[in-house]
């Protein structure tokens, strides 16, 4: 499997990177080289081995359901660029 | 030309754990903004996701009570996409392995039973609330909602009108209520749901759906359909394809308008979120989950047909609310299982309606069950007439005296039972309404019922009406 431009610069789009047609360039030949990684790996045999979802084999640590954070607005809004009434305010996001 | 109209739902039940699902802030509704928006909550650097146990037994519990699969290892993952009131930039959700696969709900749709199969159930966190009036030019972003634990419910395109997606999501609302992993409040979001529909001609495969977003009644959800079915078979009977397409319904003017396309949109690049390891739920924790549940409806209303006869019916309707299946049980226990039917009568009937009237819930229903059993065991031993129970009934609701005793004491409402009694005020009826007389021996049934209600009338209802039309008769000589 390899990458073409335009699906790179579509990926990008996603993430919101800004990237030039070289940087592009540059992108999909780094990620090709990575497909290939890929490719080595999956001509090993892995008949009979469970798929894992990570890459270390142990399982997720539960909390209590307790509530243990205080209201720190005043602290967190102190470094926000802009509030108002409690809110964050950020660029108007609908037309 | 006929079309078939294919329905899956998607739904949001938002859990009700104390805390969070990733992280320790409170989830209480109502608060100041950004006061429980905490640092994972604003996605500070260096946070990291913490699971609520409570959250996952929340879904357990929904896996049980649907007879799903409960998946043994579960994993969660990154679904991205950029909005102002998710600051990670990604939503933490399941993917591959969510909690709970499979299941079904039951539902009936004028007398008939029908499956609806459930696909998945999965945990996932809720984003923030963006407020777009009022900041000059700006939009406020509340994220004390983010992180709020929720249960998608997803059903398989199994619905086939917009009157069993309503049965369906009624269900699914009073189930998440009964095993207490969700409130139910629709105006303040917790519970809601997407659409996504689609028409085709019958035998043919499924047509292109537009999902309509975040219905929030069961009204809304109803005409939300109704209309997209409508313009979807207007656009193709003119020619012109469907579009996959994200819709919202403007309950102003009851359709349903475009939101956005959704070729970029949809593209969520979900992968496993390295934040956070397998979930094991294991077969001994699955099986305290299922002993600290209640009695489900579905089984508890297999025991009230069973050891009550009620109709499957009258079952349905009294084990819509646990709250109503407690009360039923309640009254029952006090008025003997032999008058279950008439208690279930009481309570669908009058105690509904008046409830209903004044929109309280059945919790704090001014008649408690031993006294709506107490006005149950007067009318079956006939101290008073169904109408008169009605009466007692309307005294206790106000609160004039503890029982039906009392009120029916105080008030001089005992069933008279006197024929010698009876019989003197039929024949002051007959005296005084010698015109409905003659046209009752002239053949007219009706007249008979003017003389019954007559006599009625005179004794002020307390007459028991079965004795009356027996004297009434033998008097006639009919």
């Amino acid at each position: 499997m390899s990458l073409d431009l335009e699906q790179v610069q579509r990926i990008a789009r996603l993430a919101r990177i800004e990237i030039s047609p070289e940087e592009a360039a540059t992108a999909r030949d780094q990620l090709n080289g990575i497909f290939g990684l890929i490719e080595t790996m999956q001509a090993v045999d892995t008949t009979g081995i469970a798929p894992m979802s990570h890459a270390v084999d142990v399982v997720q640590r539960l909390r209590a359901d307790v509530v243990t954070e205080q209201n720190r607005r005043d602290a967190f809004q102190a470094v926000a660029p802009e509030t108002e009434a409690g809110l964050y305010l950020v660029p108007k996001v609908i037309e | 030309m006929k079309w078939e109209v294919v329905i899956g739902l998607e739904t949001h039940a938002q859990l009700q754990t104390k805390s969070k699902i990733f992280c320790g802030a409170s989830t209480a509704f109502g608060a100041e903004p950004n006061t429980q928006a905490d640092a994972v909550s604003l996605a500070l650097p260096g946070v990291l996701p913490v699971l609520n146990r409570e959250a996952v037994v929340c879904a357990i519990k929904f896996g049980l009570a649907i007879g799903a699969h409960i998946t043994d290892r579960s994993v969660f993952a990154r679904k991205n996409y950029f909005y102002p009131d998710l600051p990670k930039g990604y939503q933490i959700s399941q993917m591959d392995l969510p909690v709970v696969a499979g299941g079904a709900i039951t539902i009936n749709v004028d007398g008939a039973d029908k499956v609806v199969n459930l696909t998945r159930a999965h945990l996932e966190e809720d984003a923030g609330k963006s407020l777009h009036e009022d900041f000059h030019g700006k939009s406020g972003i509340d994220l004390n909602r983010a992180g709020t634990p929720l249960l998608e419910i997803v059903s398989e395109p199994d619905m086939r009108s917009a009157a069993e997606a309503v049965a369906y999501a009624k269900k699914l609302h009073e189930l998440v209520q009964w095993i207490g992993i969700c409130d139910g409040n629709m105006q303040e979001g917790s519970f809601r749901c997407d659409a996504n529909v689609s028409v085709r001609r019958p035998g043919e495969p499924y047509g292109t759906r537009r999902e309509i977003k975040n219905l929030n009644s069961f009204r809304f959800l109803e005409q939300a359909i109704n209309y997209e079915v409508q313009w979807q078979i207007n656009e193709i009977e003119e020619g012109r394809k469907i579009q996959q397409a994200t819709v919202l319904f403007d309950p102003d003017t009851g359709e349903t308008r475009m939101m956005r396309s959704k070729e970029d949109a949809h593209d969520y690049r979900y992968f496993p979120d390295p934040d956070l390891l397998p979930v094991e739920i294991t077969e001994a924790w699955k099986a305290e989950v299922k002993a600290g549940m209640p009695e489900l409806p579905q089984v508890m209303q297999q025991r009230f047909t069973g050891e009550y006869g009620l109709s499957a019916y009258d079952a349905g309707i009294i084990t819509s609310s646990r709250e109503m299946a407690q009360y039923f049980l309640d009254a029952v226990a006090a008025a003997g299982t032999a008058n279950a039917k008439l208690c279930a009568n009481w309570i669908q009937g009058e105690l509904a309606a008046r409830l209903n009237r004044e929109e309280r819930s059945i919790a704090d229903a001014p008649i408690k069950p031993a006294q709506l059993a107490g006005i149950v065991q007067r009318i079956v031993d006939n101290t008073i007439s169904n109408k008169i129970g009605r009466d007692v009934f309307d005294a206790l609701w106000n609160g004039e005296g503890k029982d039906a005793d009392a009120v029916i004491e105080a008030k001089g409402l005992k069933q008279i039972t006197d024929t010698g009694a009876i019989e003197a005020i039929i024949d002051e009826v007959l005296a005084a309404n010698s015109k409905s007389v003659e046209e009752f021996r002239a053949g007219k049934d009706k007249a008979f019922n003017a003389l019954v209600g007559q006599a009625m009338k005179a004794t002020k209802g307390k007459a028991n009406p079965q004795q009356v039309n027996d004297l009434l008769k033998k008097k006639l000589g009919a």
